[in-house]
């Protein structure tokens, strides 16, 4: 069967680069082909690198609380850029102060992502839920 | 005595360049008219003809060529994203010595093929997708190239699952398959193709430019003229069996209608701090600047700097500066004369075109303040570490003012984010010989290698 492709990166002006090695790791040992875009990834970075290696979904990080702002608009670049319908998935300290995630979750939803996590998410749960957003149990059964 | 005959067949002059391989020295250069209409062999024997006025009589070992006549190599190429496949497959070609003029990203549109018949190139590179990645738009455009009438051959390397598919598409017609040249994302692998473009021109183009019967009086015609150029810096910078490099190295060819420029090292960040932005470039890197000359492109130099500048670095009003140029632009054969007011103008011209060419051609810093303190995003090389320029074209030879002009190429405080070299020692090609060097390196990399170190005249160290 032919590898499910990611592409990964920290967005924004974010240089937290240890996270983002431990998921590229977490992801190819899960059986993934992994893009690894690294820390300081632009909104396009992310988008022309699924086009070309014909993606099959996103993983957005964000550790520095910018995270809303950094990826307002993601999903209509995708539209724009003809990749309908492509999961998107984010995760890490995604927003600032103490705010109940499932509101976070929602205004994430509300922008067009698949899956919004926590902070202190286990790469295992984000793996999980790409088998699920991909079909892939299905697959392997 | 073993003389070596090598010879240039460029659009407008033939050159010649006589080398001793014994005395491993260089013999005599000269030139003539290029005459394609009619006949190339023409064009050479006039330029031997004047070669042997200094060198006399000479019986030649043998006599290689390279050759940029008829409009040197014309490529086209497409690609997917522009700033990926399509950049790569950009990079491959210009890598190859090839003049592209035209690069299309995405799909190829029924408008973009009437183009592509009207402009009727050499080579047609199509590429497009990561190995294993998109494979539509590859496919796509096959189809629509497919639909069309042409005889010119296309490379295929784009995504390896689809280049069998792509070839079939295309069967009729010439189609080489080639390793892709992003096979991975952020990866370029130029080589394959680079050596592709290089065998076609070799089998077929020089037949097409009417070039076969000069083939004929010598060895062969080994490669475009870029491509030798190219070859020879690459020499120079790594050295060879036998005889070390000068290092890292840029090279910048000032001509009349283009300004080409060459780099010979990795140029990638170097400090922690730093993070590097877009597909990485190549160790040998080669730009051409297609607005940027001395005659035929006079006015993309001032379009491109600003007639003030071209004003403050003559010392001639703006209006004079104007009228000189609409002048030079017409008459493209001037050569000034000392002391003269066209004299201080292509001074300034030149000075211009070299940064502005090299400019284009080095990569760029941005600073960026993260929560983690100020960062450095780098995009393209990073040239400040390197210590050694090569200048040529009539703008730098016929000048004493070479290491002036040259130092534009420079890191200069008022454009402290272009990432030129900061100090270099300044070498200059006043025979025009970098070309025949490299064709000479096909065969003796030693000699042609010493040749250059003794000819490349040290013009002193700038800041």
């Amino acid at each position: 069967m032919k590898k499910k492709v990611l592409v990964i990166g920290v967005i924004g002006a974010d240089v937290h680069a240890v996270g983002n090695k431990i998921l590229y790791h977490a992801f190819t040992e899960a059986g993934f082909e992994v893009v690894n875009l690294g820390v300081m990834v632009s909104q396009e970075e992310y988008i022309a690198a699924a086009i070309e290696a014909n993606a099959d979904a996103i993983v957005i990080s964000s550790l520095y609380g910018q995270g809303e702002l950094d990826c307002r608009g993601m999903r209509e670049k995708c539209d724009e850029a003809g990749l309908k319908g492509i999961p998107l998935l984010v995760g890490g300290n995604i927003v600032i102060g103490k705010q109940k995630f499932e509101d976070v979750e929602k205004r994430f939803k509300e922008m067009g992502f698949d899956r919004a996590f926590p902070p202190n998410t286990a790469p295992e749960t984000t793996i999980a839920a790409l088998k699920e957003l991909l079909h892939m149990e299905d697959e392997e059964a | 005595m073993k003389p070596v005959l090598l010879i240039d067949f460029g659009s407008t002059y033939t050159k010649v360049t006589a080398v001793d391989l014994e005395g491993e020295r260089l013999l005599g250069t000269a030139d003539s008219y290029t005459t394609v209409q009619t006949d190339v062999g023409e064009g050479l024997e006039n330029a031997l003809h004047k070669l042997e006025e200094t060198t006399g009589h000479l019986e030649y070992e043998a006599r290689y060529a390279c050759s940029s006549a008829a409009g040197g190599l014309r490529m086209i190429t497409s690609g997917l994203v522009p700033e990926l496949t399509a950049e790569a497959a950009r990079q491959a070609s210009l890598g190859a010595g090839a003049k592209v003029l035209k690069v299309y990203s995405f799909q190829l549109t029924e408008d973009d093929v009437e183009e592509i018949l009207s402009i009727n190139p050499d080579i047609f590179l199509l590429v497009g997708g990561t190995d294993g990645g998109n494979s539509e738009c590859i496919l796509h455009n096959a189809k629509m190239l497919a639909s069309a009438q042409f005889d010119f051959p296309v490379v295929l390397a784009g995504n390896r699952s689809a280049a069998r598919e792509c070839a079939r598409i295309l069967s009729g017609h010439e189609v080489h398959i080639c390793e892709n040249v992003m096979p991975r994302f952020g990866v370029l692998n130029t080589e394959p193709t680079r050596l592709k473009i290089r065998e076609i021109f070799l089998s077929r183009i020089i037949q097409a430019k009417g070039l076969s019967k000069a083939a004929s009086l010598i060895q062969g015609i080994l490669m475009p003229t870029p491509s030798a150029v190219m070859k020879a810096m690459q020499l120079l910078a790594e050295g060879c069996e036998g005889e070390t490099g000068i290092g890292d190295l840029i090279a910048v060819d000032v001509g009349g209608a283009t300004t080409d420029v060459y780099s010979m090292s990795d140029g990638m960040p170097t400090a922690a701090n730093t993070v590097y932005k877009g597909l990485p470039e190549p160790y040998a890197k080669r730009t051409v600047e297609g607005d940027i000359g001395m005659r035929y492109s006079i006015h993309g130099i001032v379009d491109a700097a600003g007639i003030k500048r071209v004003s403050a670095l003559s010392g001639l009003d703006e209006k004079r500066c104007e009228e000189l140029i609409d002048m030079l632009a017409k008459h493209t054969d001037v050569v000034p004369e000392p002391g003269t007011e066209l004299e201080r103008l292509d001074y300034a011209l030149a000075s211009l075109a070299i940064e502005t060419a090299v400019s284009r051609h080095a990569g760029s810093m941005e600073e960026t303040y993260t929560l983690m303190g100020l960062t450095y995003v780098q995009t393209g090389k990073d040239l400040r570490s390197v210590q050694q320029v090569i200048v040529t074209g009539g703008c730098l030879i016929h000048t004493a003012r070479t290491k002036e002009i040259a130092s534009h190429a420079l890191y200069s405080m008022a454009t402290p984010m272009s990432l030129r070299p900061t100090r270099a020692e300044i070498r200059v090609d006043r025979h025009y010989i970098l070309a025949a060097m490299g064709l000479l390196s096909e065969y003796y990399p030693q000699i042609a290698l010493r040749i250059m170190k003794k000819e490349l005249e040290n013009d002193g160290y700038s800041e």
